[in-house]
C-alpha cells in the first residue's frame, strides 16, 4: 500500500505510466461515445412525452455528471496535495479545472438548448441552473487563483483551499432537484430499483456515461504529464526522457 | 427512415443539433488543448536543457 502510495507520488513514474495508459483510454473511450452518439441519435425511439427533444439528454446528462465528478476528483486531489504536500496531487488538481469547466460549459448550454424547447425558457434562476452556474464560476475562480502567484507552491495551496471549500456546492447541486421545487426534472436513471426509462434508450446512455469518464482519463492524464514536466523542470529524469528521444 | 426524417427531429432540428455539436466543439477543445499543454511542456524543457548545454 505504501510503495504504491510512494510511487504514484514520484513524478517520473507517473510520467511514464500516464503516458503509456493514455492511448488505451483515449480510443476506448472514443469508441464508446462513438457507439453511444449512434444509438442515441439513431437507434433509440423517440420519448412519448418529449419526442426525438430527450436525444439531447446524450450529451447533456453524462457533461452534467462529469462536471461534479471532475470536480470531486479535483478537490480530493488538492486536498492530498495540501496534507502530504504531495506535488503530483497538484498536478492533477490543476488539471482537472479546465476539464471541468469544459463539461460544466456543455451542461449549461445542452441544457439551455433543452430548456428553451421543453420549459420555454433559456434561463431560469431555479436551484440546479444556479448551483451548476456557481460550478463553473469555481473553476474559473480556481484557475484564475491559480494564475495570480507567481510562486508554484502559494498557488497550489491558496486554489486547494478554494477547491476544498467549493465541495460544499456539489451536493447542493446533486439534490437541489429533491430539495427546491425546480424546473430541472429529478434523475430518471439512479432510480436503482427501477429505472424509469426503456433498455433501447438506456444503453446507449450508458454508453455515453463510461465513455465520457475513460476520455476524462485520456485528457486528465495528458494534462498531468505536462504539469509534471514543468514542475520537474531541470530534473535528471526529464534530461533521460528527452535525451532518448 | 430516410435522411431527410433523420435531420429533421421530429421538429427539434434547431436544439438537438446545436446540443452535440457544441459537445463535439468543446471535446475537440479539450483534445488539443490537453496535448497542446503537454506538447508546449515538452518543448520548454527541451529549450531549458538546450540552453544549459550551451550556457556550460
Amino acid at each position: 500500500m505504501w510503495l504504491w502510495f510512494h510511487k504514484l507520488g514520484s513524478p517520473p513514474h507517473v510520467y511514464r505510466i500516464a503516458g503509456k495508459i493514455t492511448p488505451w483510454f483515449g480510443w476506448i473511450g472514443g469508441i464508446l461515445i462513438a457507439a453511444g452518439v449512434f444509438g442515441g441519435l439513431v437507434l433509440a425511439p423517440a420519448d412519448y412525452q418529449q419526442g426525438e427533444g430527450f436525444r439531447i439528454l446524450y450529451v447533456h446528462a453524462p457533461s452534467a455528471w462529469m462536471s461534479l465528478f471532475t470536480y470531486v476528483v479535483m478537490a480530493v486531489a488538492a486536498t492530498i496535495g495540501l496534507i502530504w504536500r504531495m506535488k503530483v496531487a497538484y498536478s492533477v488538481a490543476a488539471s482537472c479545472a479546465p476539464i471541468g469547466a469544459a463539461f460544466t460549459a456543455v451542461a449549461l448550454v445542452t441544457g439551455s438548448l433543452w430548456g428553451k424547447k421543453m420549459w420555454g425558457t433559456w434561463w431560469e434562476w431555479d436551484a440546479r441552473l444556479t448551483s451548476e452556474l456557481i460550478l463553473l464560476f469555481l473553476y474559473f475562480g480556481y484557475m484564475a487563483l491559480r494564475a495570480a502567484y507567481d510562486d508554484q507552491q502559494r498557488a497550489d495551496r491558496a486554489s486547494a483551499v478554494l477547491a476544498m471549500v467549493g465541495v460544499v456546492n456539489i451536493p447542493i447541486i446533486h439534490y437541489s432537484v429533491v430539495w427546491w421545487n425546480t424546473l430541472h426534472q429529478p434523475a430518471s436513471v439512479t432510480k436503482m430499483a427501477a429505472p424509469s426509462i426503456a433498455p433501447a434508450m438506456l444503453v446507449p446512455l450508458i454508453l455515453m456515461f463510461f465513455g465520457f469518464n475513460i476520455v476524462f482519463g485520456a485528457l486528465l492524464f495528458t494534462r498531468v504529464r505536462g504539469e509534471v514536466l514543468l514542475r520537474e523542470r531541470g530534473a535528471d529524469w526529464i534530461r533521460e526522457l528527452l535525451g532518448k528521444s | 427512415m430516410n435522411v431527410r426524417d433523420f435531420l429533421a427531429m421530429g421538429g427539434y432540428a434547431a436544439y438537438v443539433w446545436p446540443s452535440y455539436a457544441f459537445t463535439a466543439l468543446v471535446f475537440t477543445w479539450m483534445v488539443l488543448s490537453a496535448r497542446k499543454a503537454h506538447r508546449d511542456a515538452l518543448a520548454a524543457a527541451r529549450k531549458r536543457f538546450a540552453r544549459a548545454r550551451s550556457g556550460s
